[in-house]
């Protein structure tokens, strides 16, 4: 049940790799099985991350970052890990939702990425003590396809 | 894995047909494109081509959005797809930009 197939891969901190980034994870998740709707989801919140690394490393120096895929029974859990130099304002936020009365001049071009990751994924957690560590999960609802799943819910006793 | 837009003016409007993925490396191209153009004219931009968006995107529209405003110009999107769209509700940029999911024919 605990078992876990992991997939660990090192990328160069350049945004022409983001793409690839986000094709192996979604090459994953279509393996296990997730719908088309949430590997779309799963994409766009790698691709966040790892835009968030490469802009992170490009300000300072060529750089890697670290993708590493932990395949579970019931769940995907995606790390994205740079080692960049962090400081506590890098990972700027915007305040989102956006609302009609919001001023316009006061939107910032960047910043809606770690919203996005928090909508789009089941859990979120950042860790920023060496580097910027992002782990998000994403759980595998298998009930509306798995026959023996939904055996288990409809009978009366066990 | 790339980005390709396409321009044609219709009248007095700058037209821009964006097909491919806009993420961290192909959102410059748009951006390069659509800023400069929208301080200028109005602009409509169709992204019915568009298979892949995610932030970077929504940062392009952000600040072309600004200039327009500064310039009094508009900057509209058509061809929006369910999944494009739905970035632009998760953020809540649908109720500031001017979104048609309706794909126009003929603007060949």
């Amino acid at each position: 049940m605990n078992n876990v197939e992991q997939t660990v891969m090192t990328f160069p901190a350049k945004p022409e790799y983001v793409g690839v980034v986000r094709l192996v994870v979604s090459g994953i998740a279509n393996r296990m099985g997730y719908t088309y709707d949430e590997i779309e989801d799963i994409k766009i919140a790698v691709s966040e991350a790892c835009g968030n690394a490469v802009q992170h490393a490009y300000d300072h120096q060529d750089g890697e970052v670290k993708l590493a895929c932990g395949v579970y029974a019931d769940r995907l859990e995606i790390t994205i890990e740079d080692s960049g130099k962090t400081f506590a304002d890098d990972v700027k936020r915007q305040a989102a939702p956006v609302e009609e009365t919001t001023e316009i001049e006061s939107l910032h071009e960047g910043g809606l990425g770690l919203f996005l990751i928090e909508a789009l994924m089941d859990d979120v957690s950042i860790n920023k003590d060496n580097g910027v560590k992002v782990t998000m999960t994403k759980l595998l609802n298998r009930d509306e396809v798995d026959q023996s799943a939904s055996k288990i819910s409809t009978t009366p006793s066990q | 894995m790339d980005l390709s837009i396409r321009e044609q003016v219709i009248g007095e409007q700058l037209h821009l047909y964006v097909s491919g993925e806009v993420d961290t490396y192909t959102a410059p191209k748009l951006k390069e494109v659509l800023h400069p153009a929208i301080s200028e004219q109005d602009v409509v931009v169709h992204l019915d081509e568009v298979e892949y968006m995610d932030s970077t995107g929504l940062g392009v529209f952000v600040g072309a959005l600004k200039i327009a405003t500064r310039n009094e110009k508009e900057l509209s999107l058509v061809g929006v797809t369910e999944r494009v769209n739905r970035l632009f509700e998760l953020t809540g940029l649908h109720k500031l930009l001017s979104i048609n999911s309706n794909v126009r024919g003929g603007t060949q």
